[in-house]
């Protein structure tokens, strides 16, 4: 008896010191660097993106806060209620209006990061060629605007377009029109606006892809028969495509969902997503709905990015 | 560097297959004429009125140290610099005002410069893409030149899928498939290991045979230069102080930068006392001896000149010669065993350090003298060189 038991304890005590090894082979150093970063995602993104979510499932309601719960407890009868409303989703189906909006911003999005991709290359392929320290004051020079507000820009960009603004003045001046342009309240400042407004976010990794490149391939190229203007098409445009695709990433995303510039700069007809959903939290005070707005703008913007994400590191690969 | 290890391999080849090379022959019309040409980088002069004919077939070596203007002269053949004066005649054509896509010179660079985004096919193609041959043409030609270059099967790679010498390979045949009449070739074993150097030598000689293109090469690396070249054109601070074929830039340098720089020397200065049409007598305190060498040089009495002796010319014996002249004595101060040979440094009396080197014909050779020996130096007198710059 008193054997068995003895062996039952060394048994007993040898799980106990394997469960211990495993315990000490997680490396406890590694999971908190990890876990910095997964908890700040965790709390900034994930679980407000989860209350968003929870949101557009329920109903208005006059109330603080202005809809109603998922969750319905009844404590004398003892009776959970679980009640999720589809209907803001079906809503932005059925109005046109919202698919409308979706596409203007993308329209409006899509138009802004091409001209912005138009304009910036010519200034990221400038720096990136240039010497140590001009290519450092032209690199200040592109991102000095971010010193001064947004709105602020924005503002200034008012002065700029409006009826007896400076460049009205100063084309009536010069005799090149007699009457005031209408420039302002128009989708064409909306579409200056997110241009100037996110241009630094195209220059920089179009520079970053341009600095990174050997120029050694355009002498190689050169020497080879091919005239810098081609090599240009078939050296240096397809090694900056990450670049490209980068930079209009990061313009096309915040130009969808912007607010601010169609607010200011564009007319009662500039649809912006942006706009639809600044109106339905603060206007019809409906957070459900707006929350659907939201729910689905995220979704209609993560997804291609999913798929071009993809497609790039599949590409990588390939390389 | 050990100058044994310097295989003089194209001197003999030539002997054994040339007549009389093209550079040796009056009247031979050169393929490329390089006339005083100057280039100059704001105050800097990197290429000083440097005037070079190199011939067809040729395999000539630029050798030149870093800044020696080298580079940039191979640059302004390709046309990616022009002279600031002077002319370049390829083929009887002036090269002046004509752009690098329209010579017909290619190069293959240092750094290889294989367009990352291309199959190593495509990379090869490239050029004669942009000449418009017709697309079952370019697949032949390229099928055709990476065979050539034993690289046949990889032509779906990516650059980055292949290995330093691989990359080489396609960068020589990407240089090569628009039959061009002048190859410009920068270090072009440069980023290559020892074992694949060597072997790519002897590849790049044999390439050069079967095509008959001329080629240019620009190194730094002496072995590299000795192994290639037809002819070897020393630079330095943006002149070429010495053209000659590898054998009589060894054997002859004409100065002590030349004999310095290509293998190592040792120097020792003296004056003549005694000065005949095909011999001289020189009075070294440096050495301690007297240095006779059986070739004449034209100089004044009493001069000042250097006696370059080649490490491994010398013998080093613990028993003293039968010669007074050529004899020096010493005592060895390090040994260093190499394998195939060793090396010794001798201090003479004078102070001056001498390098030695002996081959290991038998197994305890490196073991026959050791630290603080005295030793007795010595020399035949045809092994010798006296400078007078």
């Amino acid at each position: 008896m008193s054997i068995s038991t003895g062996s039952a304890w060394v048994d007993g005590s040898s799980a106990l010191m394997k469960r211990y090894n495993i315990f000490r082979s997680i490396n406890w150093g590694k999971a908190a660097v990890v876990a910095v970063p997964g908890l700040w995602l965790a709390i900034f993104f994930f679980i407000p993106f989860l209350v968003v979510f929870k949101i557009s499932l329920s109903e208005t309601a006059i109330a603080v806060p202005p809809y109603t719960s998922l969750l319905e407890w009844d404590l004398e009868e003892a009776y959970v209620t679980f009640k999720m409303n589809l209907g803001n989703y079906l809503y932005l189906i059925e109005d046109a209006f919202y698919l409308d909006a979706y596409l203007s911003s993308i329209k409006i999005a899509g138009v802004s990061t091409f001209f912005a991709l138009i304009v910036a290359f010519p200034i990221a392929y400038l720096i990136a060629r240039s010497e140590g320290s001009t290519r450092g004051l032209l690199l200040a020079l592109v991102i000095l605007p971010f010193w001064t507000s947004f709105l602020l820009r924005v503002y200034a960009w008012m002065g700029f377009l409006k009826k007896n603004g400076i460049v009205n003045e100063f084309l009536l001046s010069t005799g090149l029109i007699d009457q005031p342009l209408t420039m302002l309240q128009t989708d064409f400042a909306v579409y200056i606006g997110i241009v100037y407004t996110y241009l630094p976010f195209m220059v920089l990794p179009l520079y970053s892809a341009l600095e990174k490149m050997d120029v050694t391939l355009l002498e190689a190229a050169e020497d080879l028969g091919c005239p810098p203007v081609k090599g240009f098409f078939l050296i240096t445009l397809p090694q900056v495509i990450p670049g490209i695709i980068a930079g209009c990433m990061l313009v096309f995303i915040p130009a969808v969902g912007e607010f601010v510039i169609p607010a200011l700069l564009g007319g009662s007809d500039t649809l912006m997503i942006g706009r639809v959903l600044w109106d339905e939290f603060f206007l019809n005070r409906d957070w459900p709905m707006a929350s659907a707005v939201a729910i689905v703008m995220l979704v209609v913007l993560v997804l291609p990015i999913m798929l071009i994400r993809n497609g790039q590191g599949k590409s990588e690969e390939a390389i | 560097m050990t100058s044994s290890q310097v295989i003089d391999m194209q001197s003999s080849t030539a002997a054994a297959t040339k007549e009389v090379p093209l550079w040796k022959q009056d009247g031979a019309e050169p393929f490329l004429k390089i006339e005083n040409v100057t280039k100059m980088f704001g105050e800097f002069t990197a290429v000083d009125n440097v005037s070079l004919n190199i011939y067809k077939n040729e395999l000539f070596c630029l050798l030149g140290g870093s800044g020696s203007g080298k580079s940039t002269l191979l640059r302004m053949l390709a046309g990616f610099e022009s002279p600031t004066s002077g002319r370049i005649l390829i083929d009887g054509v002036d090269m002046a005002g004509i752009q690098p896509w329209k010579r017909p010179v290619n190069m293959m660079f240092q750094s290889y410069a294989l367009f990352p985004h291309l199959s190593v096919a495509d990379n090869v193609a490239f050029g004669l893409k942009r000449e418009g041959v017709g697309r079952s043409e370019v697949k032949k030609r390229v099928a055709e030149m990476l065979d050539m270059v034993q690289l046949g099967h990889l032509g779906k790679r990516k650059p980055n899928q292949l290995s330093g010498g691989q990359r080489q390979r396609v960068a020589l045949a990407r240089s090569l498939i628009k039959r061009p009449k002048l190859l410009l070739l920068d270090e072009p074993l440069g980023a290559l290991d020892k074992k694949l150097r060597e072997e790519t030598q002897f590849e790049l000689i044999n390439i050069q045979e079967e095509l008959g293109v001329t080629f240019v090469v620009v190194t730094h690396d002496q072995e590299e230069a000795m192994t290639l070249a037809s002819r070897i054109g020393v630079m330095n601070n943006g002149v070429i102080v010495q053209t000659d074929e590898p054998h009589d830039v060894y054997e002859y340098p004409n100065s002590r930068f030349v004999a310095e720089f290509v293998g190592s020397v040792n120097l020792f200065e003296g004056q003549v006392i005694q000065d005949e049409p095909d011999s001289v007598r020189i009075s070294s305190v440096e050495a301690g001896a007297t240095l006779y060498v059986n070739h004449g040089i034209s100089c004044s009495p009493d001069q000042v000149v250097h006696v370059a002796i080649r490490p491994e010319k010398i013998t080093i014996s613990h028993n003293r010669p039968n010669q007074s002249e050529n004899c020096l004595q010493g005592e060895i101060e390090e040994i260093a065993y190499m394998g195939s040979l060793s090396v010794f440094k001798v201090r003479l009396p004078s102070g001056k350090e001498v390098r030695v080197t002996q081959p290991n014909f038998t197994r305890d050779m490196g073991e026959r003298f050791t630290w603080n020996d005295k030793v007795f130096l010595f020399w035949d007198e045809d092994s010798s060189v006296v400078l007078t710059v």
